[in-house]
């Protein structure tokens, strides 16, 4: 029985992961309708910022999100407002094929610059220390504080959606750009900021992913998929959606190793599936749309 | 007195298909100027060139002595121009309230804030937590004029306000149309209904296949001319 709450304990801190993969992905479709197939070679690269820049000097991971956060905060900012920005209309295809090209690019000058070893952040130790729950039970500090961290943010992105003017001007411009645009939203502004946002959201994710494990250049598009999962689990209607999307499918990878342990990522993929088949709109839709 | 806003000549395309074939138009401070016109006149092709959402040449319109053509909608709205779209286009997923807040965001000084907004339209005040679409046509025709007062412009276009409303919710919010123009505030009516365009104006402009073809003092044209200008003069 222990047994079976570990696996769902750890289930859940590996779905708070997912989850923070999740948000951007989710933060900018709500936005703009923009699927950015490049969004797990973003949090890839995000964690290669922070692995390059403690190649240079030993700091700690939190000085390194200061250090890597600024850059991709412009990096997201430019790429909407340079590039994504012209793809966007009444045609879908546009977005889909620039970011899937970028996708490739970003893949490939990882490769040049890191070659094509894994690598991985140093927690200071933190990696090795639990936190004892009972007797038979522990959950390793990491783990839990990528949990708190996707927690935390779910929580943040639901304030900063419902209760400020920015808030505001992203349901507005998401509801109808026109409109918006007549209240003086100019919505190219408003979009970058949407992804100067995801990008922010990224990077903390590709941290975290690098403290737990190792990363390699192609590793993105698994990624991308696991957010992807997490996000249609959850539906469009809140992050908190986002946020159960990503545990659930964190819990069924953990039961899916612990039945056999080849079959985790294709337990993950079958609830998936059955969420889309048995309930579409996942499992907090858009109230209204 | 020099007009606040003025078109010359204004011409509009879709593309290669020519919507506006050379539109003066004049509104001065403080005035309220209708304009009529059947379906497909041009009215809305107007509307859409002068608050940016349309294309057109820079000195083609000129508001506040400044040309403004082709600028992009949000800077407009920042210069003073705020409109009521036709059918409303409130936000579903805002409230009332952040409705209302959202027409602010242009973040103009002037006399309109929330307070006065619910004083304008008391039937908002118990509304303002419901989201946007779930009002009667009435009460969201209230929210979105409210919205467009909160950007605090200079002028104020109205785009067929009576579209789908009862008479009596008509009368009712054109009633308060003086409060708002008693802060200086300038108004173009656009309408399908002549009678209220006439009564509630002091100029008329009738459109007709992308042109005017008729102006004048909103009580001193005759229904005949009105009817000629409304239909062209082979029905009239």
């Amino acid at each position: 029985m222990i047994g079976w709450i570990d696996t769902v304990l750890q289930g859940l801190m590996l779905g708070g992961l997912y989850a923070l993969f999740a948000m951007g992905l989710a933060l900018m479709f709500g936005v703009m309708r923009l699927v950015n197939i490049a969004h797990g070679d973003f949090i890839v690269l995000a964690a290669f910022l922070a692995i390059g820049v403690a190649l240079g000097v030993q700091v700690t991971p939190v000085l390194l999100l200061l250090v890597v956060l600024p850059v991709m905060l412009v990096v997201g900012y430019g790429l909407q407002r340079g590039i994504l920005n012209r793809t966007l209309g009444k045609d879908i295809l546009p977005p889909l094929l620039v970011t899937f090209g970028l996708s490739i690019v970003i893949q490939n000058v990882l490769l040049e610059v890191f070659s094509a070893d894994s690598r991985s952040l140093s927690a200071g130790g933190l990696e090795t220390q639990s936190l004892r729950i009972a007797d038979d039970l522990a959950v390793g500090w990491l783990p839990l504080i990528t949990f708190l961290a996707a927690v935390a943010l779910a929580f943040s992105l639901e304030w900063l959606f419902g209760r400020t003017p920015l808030g505001r001007a992203f349901r507005a411009t998401s509801d109808d750009p026109e409109a918006a645009e007549l209240q003086g939203i100019d919505h190219r502004h408003v979009y970058a900021l949407a992804t100067a946002l995801a990008f922010g959201v990224v990077t903390i994710a590709g941290i975290f992913l690098a403290l737990r494990t190792t990363v390699a250049p192609s590793d993105g598009p698994a990624y991308l998929l696991y957010a992807f999962e997490a996000v249609i689990i959850g539906g469009l209607g809140s992050f908190w959606g986002t946020l159960a999307g990503g545990l659930v499918l964190g819990v069924a990878q953990g039961i899916g190793f612990r039945l056999d342990p080849g079959w985790g990522i294709l337990v993950g993929h079958l609830v998936f599936l059955a969420v889309l088949l048995v309930r579409p709109q996942g499992l907090f839709p858009r109230t209204r749309d | 007195m020099s007009a606040l806003l003025k078109t010359v000549d204004l011409t509009a395309f879709y593309g290669d298909f020519q919507a506006l074939f050379g539109i003066d138009f004049e509104i001065l401070p403080g005035e309220a100027v209708g304009i009529i016109g059947a379906n497909g006149a041009g009215k809305s092709t107007f509307l859409k060139t002068v608050t940016g959402l349309l294309a057109a040449a820079p000195e083609r319109i000129v508001f506040d002595g400044r040309p403004i053509g082709g600028l992009p909608a949000s800077e407009i709205v920042r210069q003073g121009i705020a409109m009521v779209p036709e059918g409303r286009r409130l936000f579903p997923s805002l409230s009332v309230e952040e409705n209302l807040l959202i027409g602010g965001y242009a973040k103009r000084k002037g006399p309109w804030s929330l307070a006065r907004i619910y004083e304008l339209f008391p039937a908002l005040t118990d509304l303002r937590t419901r989201p946007g679409n779930a009002l009667s046509g009435g009460q969201q025709q209230m929210v979105a004029i409210g919205r467009a007062l909160l950007a605090n412009p200079r002028l104020l276009i109205c785009d067929e306000i009576s579209l789908g409303l009862s008479p009596l919710i008509v009368t009712s919010l054109y009633n308060t149309l003086p409060a708002m123009m008693g802060e200086g505030l300038s108004v173009i009516v656009v309408e399908q209904d002549v009678g209220i365009a006439q009564r509630t104006t002091s100029q008329l402009y009738c459109f007709q296949e992308g042109r005017v073809s008729l102006h004048g003092r909103s009580g001193e044209l005759t229904r005949e001319a009105i009817s000629a200008a409304y239909f062209g003069s082979a029905v009239a």
